[in-house]
């Protein structure tokens, strides 16, 4: 094509229509890029195109499984009964604390009852593994394989043994997307454990830390400091843990304390989390009060439908 | 004939080849260090192969690498073709650097590229990544040498055009 085009035009003619070229391409990169910010057409095209993309991500996967499980097979035996004995111990841990959450939960059942809440301690999960696929550096996500066909719905939380990992933004039907709560565009409501203070975590930019940008100046937050959900918002279940603050310091406006915070999953190092099935009722302000007054039969119809305001569900992804 | 389609799958091969290395993460410390495969693999073809690489296909590429691992649809089109644009059009200089000029000319490109996506994420309201994030142009350089003498090589064994 190139040489047809230099015998007819020997010199400068194939220059301009390649930089013509060119303008069109970028003008064409330019005009999918703002739509899909604006409508979000990837995932769309992800979803048209799961056939072909999940077997690229079950392939871009293998090697980090191989060495995994290259790590367990040559994996030197005193490392491995070392491991297992931490694990007993762990579990030993774990269902001696249970034991006495059980009592406890049962009497917080009973109370909760006579108190007429319908907040459930009980636990809705599905195990799901990390695949190792590299979605661009300080990309926040993670992918897992359980999909739309394992009943996996986007809004889902992800947690860990230790805290809150993140929420489903994308299923496929075999895969899914998780952004990380580290995420700069993620927000999780948030509980100071002491104090009881409530405000919202933001994924801190740049690095993988949480950041509680707007403590107002007289609030009692310190360094040490644990965090759990707050429920409030409906997507995340109230009492997970997030965090730790690890460092708490005036804004640069002086009109807030801002605090750093490590999240309390494990980010880097999870291969196996769990997702949670039923998420938390919405537990925000209570719905409005109907108006009183005369029957509603009676009213005219515009002025009928000012308190039906579904609750909120804000405060889960900017 | 037969040798024609042989290198059209070679050259197919190594595309997807490129974006399944773009997948494949590194472990954590070393992360940073990985060079943008489907640049380095495109930047041969337009060299070597000049009637193959085309904008729209650089412009394909770049759509697929964006569906699999993109955050915005159409970034990694821009970057590719600007890239493959700039390499045609300086493709006779470039043959005849010798190699290192030529994988300082290779540098040079990766990091127009990293200019590039750092202007579109801080438009699409991103933060400045870290400073370990400029490493990768320069780990695709120091590779590109290797990468071309093993492309060539194979190209060269079996005697496809």
């Amino acid at each position: 094509m190139a040489h047809a085009r230099d015998e007819s035009s020997p010199l400068f003619a194939g220059n301009a229509a390649g930089t013509l070229r060119l303008i069109f391409y970028l003008a064409l990169a330019t005009v999918l890029m703002v739509l899909d910010q604006r409508n979000g057409w990837m995932w769309h095209v992800r979803n048209a195109a799961a056939a072909v993309v999940e077997p690229i991500y079950r392939l871009a996967g293998l090697p980090v499984a191989g060495m995994h499980a290259i790590s367990v097979a040559f994996g030197d035996r005193q490392r491995l009964t070392e491991q297992n004995q931490r694990l007993r111990e762990d579990l030993l841990l774990a269902n001696a604390k249970l034991n006495r959450m059980a009592a406890v939960a049962q009497q917080n059942q009973h109370l909760k009852e006579l108190l007429d809440t319908r907040r459930s301690l009980e636990l809705n999960v599905q195990l799901a593994r990390v695949i190792g696929v590299d979605l661009g550096t300080y990309s926040h996500r993670l992918m897992l394989n359980v999909g739309a066909r394992d009943g996996v719905k986007p809004g889902q939380p992800v947690i860990d043994a230790h805290g809150v990992m993140g929420q489903v933004i994308e299923s496929l039907p075999t895969t899914s997307l998780v952004m990380l709560v580290t995420d700069p565009a993620h927000a999780i409501p948030v509980v100071v454990e002491r104090t009881g203070l409530r405000t919202v975590a933001y994924g801190s930019r740049g690095g993988d830390q949480l950041v509680l940008p707007t403590i107002p100046l007289a609030a009692d937050v310190r360094s040490g400091d644990q965090l759990l959900t707050s429920g409030l918002g409906g997507r995340f279940p109230p009492g997970f843990p997030v965090g730790r603050v690890v460092e708490v310091a005036p804004a640069a406006t002086g009109m807030f304390l801002v605090a750093q915070v490590r999240p309390a999953a494990d980010i880097g190092r999870s291969e196996d989390v769990l997702l949670l099935h039923d998420q938390a009722e919405p537990d925000g302000p209570p719905a409005p009060a109907r108006p009183m007054g005369p029957p509603s039969e009676l009213a005219p119809a515009s002025a009928i439908d000012g308190s039906s305001n579904s609750p909120g569900t804000a405060g889960a992804a900017r | 004939m037969n040798r024609q389609s042989l290198m059209r799958w070679w050259f197919t091969a190594t595309l997807v080849a490129a974006l399944l290395l773009m997948l494949v993460p590194l472990p954590g410390p070393l992360a940073p260090f990985k060079p943008y495969w489907p640049a380095l693999v495109l930047l041969y073809w337009s060299l070597e192969s000049e009637d193959r690489v085309t904008l729209g296909l650089a412009f394909a590429v770049g759509l697929a690498a964006d569906v699999v691992n993109g955050v915005v649809l159409g970034e990694q089109a821009l970057r590719l073709c600007a890239l493959v644009f700039i390499a045609l059009r300086f493709r006779s200089r470039l043959r005849f650097f010798p190699m290192w000029q030529q994988a300082l000319a290779v540098l040079a490109l990766l990091v127009n590229d990293r200019i590039l996506l750092l202007l579109v994420r801080l438009l699409g309201g991103a933060s400045l990544p870290p400073a370990s994030w400029w490493i990768a142009p320069f780990v695709g350089a120091a590779l590109w040498p290797f990468l071309f003498l093993l492309l060539d090589d194979l190209r060269a064994r079996w005697r496809i055009q």
